[in-house]
């Protein structure tokens, strides 16, 4: 019923956006003139889960879905702080989107077919920000390697979640006997694997390695090596504004292509400078848009990508600097690594 | 010239008037029901969720931790709901024993001439009744029985075993670290029906106290004086007249605590709740889980409420 109202909704959102008038010098986006005018962007964030958008005491965000929408805001209204955070809870994360209450959604969410169709959640997503997976923690001293060694054993899973099929799944595949004991929520469901009931717990990667954080002795629990799922996070939009989409896409496309490249947020200035001097790098010089009119075809500034790595560095600054092996959650790159090191971060070229 | 009297005009008619209101109520309420039973059925239409029962068919696709009836992820749905089932009426079976054996226990110690047993029914009643059961369940599953030793550590008798894992009768082995055992009670189980007993309890030794209280203290002088003992007196004089007073109070009190056994979830029991929602996830069929859930407790309910009134009629004085 829920997933009903939350396909309705953007379709209602898109009617009453048919028909009005775009100021933005050939480029429609009635979105992109209403964070304009408005002078700051609406950021739908989860704020409750460390690394990836957790509220400080002092009312502050940081994370790495909140580094994106820093990144938005920067490339779109030249200041990175023009932000309004929203917390929004899985159920009401679409409806939120669909009904224009935030602008851009960036809160760990799974890009799935059904939530890109126009048909299903019609959404627009933007590039994977985080390619995660279901995964299987064990305390250390376990001595359990793999998922086949969890065999015959209890696992704790949070019921109401697709955790439990693919858990199911693997298990049937793996043709081996487990016992799944299952909570409700979520602080039950690691309370009772830290009493010892269960060997292991599962959930997303991400999700683990946050709570892992939290836990009386983090360094004494592993992530197994097994993948049970594929979830690509990405931030999103609606369908009904592509131009709007097409700005999004192309500010997280600019954090992985500045790393790709090799610029920082503290080598930016000086990048910069050599290229605004030296004619002959015209591929940085249309990155940066000394030349070329690449952050226009958008309708955006021509230095977006500077502002938005100004902002919050490449996107391995942003990686290291909230869920990398330097922070709390301590995850390795793995398929987050740039695909030149084997991974998936791939952004088109800026031409 | 005398005429027959007339029949009244049909609106002073008094045989005809009451049934004239009668069915003009009936009439409104089937349409006032009709037209809620369309509505429901056109919104359903319009939104693809006409109820259809084909999915309970499809493979279910996750795993139930313990079940008395075998399953697997393989089977059908309909067969995951049924191991739930069955998961509920196990646990709100032993529940009912129990709670009427305790509760008994107290109610009846609460008349005891000991000063002590009877401070401590009171003590036993007040402190549980006044706590929410949701607490005393998640206290019951993570404080007591989690806080067991685990592997060889648990406790070990002749034949029995008590481990974290749960209580282990028959011959228990330790296999890889995992107590096994012919017949095994998990910790989920054990802590669940602990607190529905501990809990149900309670409420039903005020049930027996108001019964046997409701005798009068004569009962009581005049079995003595034809020498009885306090305990034959309970057996023989009193309770027989306190249980017209209890058996209709134990009916809504053995309700309750067929319905409270929804709370497993809390401390991780696979019954029908959490079958049934795991399953909703899933399936996507929201409409239809709902119904399958609040039949499935109407039933049970009414079957235990059908017992009773039973058991009520039997305990009631039979007059001639």
């Amino acid at each position: 019923m829920l997933r009903r109202l939350a396909t309705a909704l953007p379709l209602i959102g898109a009617l009453a956006l048919v028909g009005c008038a775009s100021d933005g010098g050939g480029i429609q986006s009635q979105k992109m003139a209403a964070i304009k005018s408005r002078g700051n962007l609406i950021c739908g964030v989860d704020g409750k889960l460390p690394g990836f958008s957790f509220v400080a005491p002092d009312g502050s965000y940081s994370g790495l879905d909140v580094d994106f929408c820093k990144a938005t805001a920067a490339a779109l209204l030249g200041d990175p702080a023009k932000v309004t955070y929203r917390d929004l809870s899985s159920s009401e994360r679409f409806a939120a989107l669909g009904s224009g209450e935030v602008d851009l959604l960036s809160r760990n969410t799974t890009m799935t077919l059904s939530r890109d169709a126009p048909g299903g959640n019609a959404l627009a997503f933007a590039p994977t920000t985080f390619y995660d997976g279901q995964a299987v923690m064990v305390p250390a001293s376990s001595g359990i390697q793999s998922l086949k060694d969890v065999a015959g054993k209890p696992i704790c899973v949070e019921t109401g979640t697709s955790t439990e099929l693919n858990l199911a799944d693997r298990m049937r595949e793996l043709n081996a006997a487990y016992t799944p004991l299952k909570f409700q929520s979520g602080d039950q469901t690691y309370a009772a694997y830290l009493q010892g009931r269960c060997v292991a717990v599962t959930s997303d990667r991400s999700q683990l390695a946050a709570k892992r954080t939290g836990f009386p002795n983090p360094a004494g629990h592993i992530l197994l090596p097994d993948v049970l799922s594929k979830e690509p996070l990405n931030p999103a939009t609606v369908n009904s504004d592509p131009a709007w989409a097409d700005a999004v896409r192309w500010v997280v496309y600019s954090l992985i292509e500045a790393e790709e490249i090799g610029i920082t947020a503290a080598n930016i200035d000086a990048k910069l400078a050599e290229a605004e001097a030296n004619k002959n790098l015209a591929q940085l010089r249309r990155f940066f848009g000394v030349e070329g009119d690449l952050g226009k075809q958008l309708g955006l500034p021509a230095d977006f990508v500077v502002k938005a790595v100004k902002a919050v560095g490449n996107y391995g600054e942003v990686f290291e600097r909230n869920v990398g092996t330097g922070s709390p959650l301590k995850l390795e790159r793995g398929v987050n690594q740039q695909w030149r090191q084997g991974g998936l971060m791939y952004s088109p070229p800026f031409l | 010239m005398t005429s027959r009297a007339e029949d009244p005009p049909w609106w002073r008619n008094r045989r005809l008037l009451p049934w004239l209101v009668q069915g003009v109520a009936a009439l409104v309420v089937a349409v006032v029901v009709a037209f809620l039973l369309s509505n429901l059925l056109i919104n359903l239409t319009a939104r693809g969720l006409l109820l259809s029962w084909s999915w309970l068919g499809n493979p279910a696709g996750f795993d139930i931790s313990e079940t008395l009836l075998p399953f697997d992820a393989s089977l059908p749905y309909w067969r995951a709901l049924l191991a739930g089932l069955v998961n509920t009426l196990r646990v709100v079976l032993a529940g009912l024993v129990g709670a009427t054996v305790l509760g008994t226990l107290v109610g009846t110690a609460s008349f005891s001439s000991n000063g002590l047993l009877k401070r401590l029914a009171r003590i036993y009643v007040e402190l549980i009744r006044n706590i929410p059961l949701l607490l005393q369940l998640v206290f019951w599953y993570f404080v007591v029985f989690l806080a067991l030793p685990k592997g060889s550590a648990a406790i070990q008798l002749p034949g029995v075993v008590l481990a974290q894992s749960g209580l282990f009768l028959g011959s228990p082995e330790l296999v890889n670290g995992v107590w096994r055992a012919p017949l095994s009670f998990t910790v989920e189980f054990g802590a669940l029906l602990t607190g529905l007993v501990v809990y149900s309890a309670a409420f039903i030794a005020e049930v027996v106290r108001g019964g046997v209280a409701s005798v009068a203290r004569g009962q009581w002088e005049a079995a003595s004086s034809l020498g009885f003992s306090s305990l034959q007196t309970l057996r023989r004089i009193v309770m027989p007249q306190a249980l017209r007073v209890i058996v209709p109070g134990l009916n809504s009190q053995y309700i309750s605590l067929a319905k409270n056994s929804s709370l497993a979830v809390a401390c991780g029991y696979s019954d029908l709740y959490s079958v049934a929602e795991t399953t909703l996830n899933q399936s996507g069929r929201a409409v239809e889980v709902v119904l399958i859930l609040l039949g499935s407790y109407l039933v049970i309910d009414l079957l235990i409420s059908a017992l009773m009134n039973g058991l009520n009629g039997l305990v009631q004085l039979k007059e001639r």
